[in-house]
């Protein structure tokens, strides 16, 4: 059975390929959108935590036989507890310099980050087990479906999610989108502005470790993991809207399926689909799908 | 004799190079409504903004209740019992007009209940789900009063709250405030409307290149009308 003149197995699986990397995709790019929003800072350093956050999995399962599920929570509060420490002791002091220093700062720091995990385990790659109850996989009858890969996509759904309840729907949002448009005018009500950038940085953080947890049983758990990934991560924000949360989901996953139709159809710009998004975008629409225009 | 709620001493403050406060002296009696006349660029705004901690380069002293504030943050400040309403209102775009109104934490107890700030403001009830700058301006005017009243502060910094409105909002403004002092808030005032500002002050200061270069009480307004004019140059 073929499907817009290619068979329909291939069309589906290319899809759902799509629809994993969207999911990682927008876990990230909510990430960095969340501290670009509050901190200005375009967050280099996201990519490298990403991959500290698969390496704490591994590491927590090689040293201590902790497993994935805990992993999952414990790795994105490890993390973060280290993306408040650069905050606080990094960032902080050189907020009221020009942007520019943040992005350069970042970037050392997603050099460092990276250049020790090299250091340490080399760039082959360590392996991590798919627990065993998210193993095998679902016969749909046009295509088999693994389990892992499903639960990743559910997985993605519900931070996002949540990541936009906790945003859009509560008083601590409120704050937090408040302090986007005038943090002086919201620290003169009381609100301690400096311990809400810290935790929002965390937060953002704690996201890419999430993501980095769910990406370690697919890919391998490897320093080069975060690299790879960042500069698409970049494109994905642009196109959604700088500081958007709603642009940055919703782009993270419409991007991952039009990466994967691309797969399908012209193979060969499947690598570059995304940029010529975001060129076409930045032309035409140039604070991006979701963000407001001055 | 009147407690004095703040005092200042000698307040200078700086925006960048620019020496904007040379030495602002002034007291607030409690439960008064104290005003800050002058001309545009005279240091009023300056004046709050520096109560409040939002100038970081500021000198001198502004005790609070006995304390000494100039070294404190303003959440800090704010969380004392000083509230502020800045010139420009500082409603929030990304905000509905119900999420800008409960965004100041309570800092005491004794602030008003939604309910009560619905009372005072009824406009505000039926438009909560407005984003709050797609107010008119009085509406934004009643919000950016409204939503420090839930805090709980006691002292309330109002900068220039009838600035661009319609003279029949300026007086329901003026209502509002004349009902605040009447409930025991004290109320310093910043304003540049003359007419407004002698209707509601007890007691006015004015403000010259960042220095306080007079003082009259309500009573002794009538008869330096003419200075007064002369200093606002109205």
């Amino acid at each position: 059975m073929d499907f817009l003149g290619v068979p329909f197995p291939v069309f589906a699986g290319q899809l759902l390929i799509g629809l994993i990397n969207g999911a990682f995709y927008a876990v990230l790019s909510l990430g960095l959108a969340l501290i670009f929003g509050l901190l200005n800072i375009v967050n280099f350093a996201h990519g490298a935590l990403y991959m500290v956050g698969a390496f704490v999995a591994f590491l927590l399962l090689d040293i201590l036989g902790i497993g994935y599920w805990p992993a999952l929570l414990l790795s994105p509060i490890i993390v973060g507890l280290f993306g408040m420490v650069i905050e606080r002791f990094l960032l902080r002091p050189i907020a009221d310099l020009d942007h520019l220093y943040g992005l350069l700062l970042t970037f050392g720091l997603a050099l460092l980050i990276e250049g020790f995990f090299r250091q340490m385990y080399g760039v082959s790659g360590e392996t991590y087990a798919i627990p065993s109850i998210l193993q095998g996989g679902f016969n749909l009858g046009f295509m088999f479906l693994p389990t892992y890969r499903a639960w990743v996509i559910v997985a993605a759904i519900i931070v996002c999610g949540a990541t936009w309840f906790l945003i859009e729907q509560t008083r601590l949002g409120a704050t937090m989108r408040a302090a986007v448009e005038n943090a002086d005018l919201v620290r003169a009500f009381g609100v301690n502005v400096p311990l809400l950038v810290t935790l929002t940085y965390g937060l953002g953080v704690a996201l890419a470790a999430f993501a980095g947890v769910l990406a370690a049983p697919i890919y391998s758990v490897n320093p080069l993991m975060g690299s790879n990934i960042i500069i698409v991560v970049f494109a994905i924000v642009v196109i959604g809207g700088l500081g958007s949360i709603k642009g940055a989901i919703i782009s993270g996953f419409l991007l991952g399926l039009c990466e994967g139709l691309t797969r399908v159809y012209y193979p060969e710009a499947s690598n570059i689909v995304i940029f010529v998004v975001m060129a076409i975008v930045l032309v035409v629409r140039p604070a991006g799908l979701f963000g407001k225009t001055a | 004799m009147t407690d004095t709620l703040l005092q200042t001493k000698n307040l200078q403050a700086w925006y960048g190079e620019s020496h904007i406060l040379h030495g602002i002296e002034f007291s607030v009696p409690k439960g008064q409504i104290v005003t800050l006349l002058g001309r545009n660029g005279a240091g009023k705004t300056t004046t709050l903004r520096s109560i409040m901690g939002l100038v970081k380069n500021r000198t001198g002293s502004v005790v609070h209740e006995g304390t000494e504030t100039i070294k404190l943050a303003s959440n800090q400040i704010a969380k004392r019992g000083i509230a502020y309403c800045p010139e420009e209102r500082g409603i929030f775009s990304s905000l509905n007009v119900k999420e800008n109104l409960q965004l100041p934490p309570v800092i005491a107890d004794g602030g008003m209940s939604e309910e009560r700030v619905y009372e005072l403001f009824p406009i505000l009830k039926t438009r909560g789900n407005s984003q709050g700058t797609k107010l008119s301006g009085g509406e934004q005017q009643m919000l950016a009063i409204a939503r420090i009243l839930r805090t709980g502060a006691q002292l309330l910094l109002l900068d220039e709250p009838t600035e661009g409105l319609a003279p029949v909002i300026v007086q329901q403004i003026g209502e509002i405030i004349k009902r605040l002092k009447d409930e025991g808030f004290t109320i310093l005032l910043v304003e540049q409307n003359f007419r407004f500002a002698e209707r509601m002050g007890d007691v006015h200061y004015v403000i010259e290149h960042g220095e306080v270069v007079d003082r009259f009480e309500r009573a002794e307004i009538a008869n330096n009308r003419e200075k007064i004019t002369g200093y606002l140059g109205v």
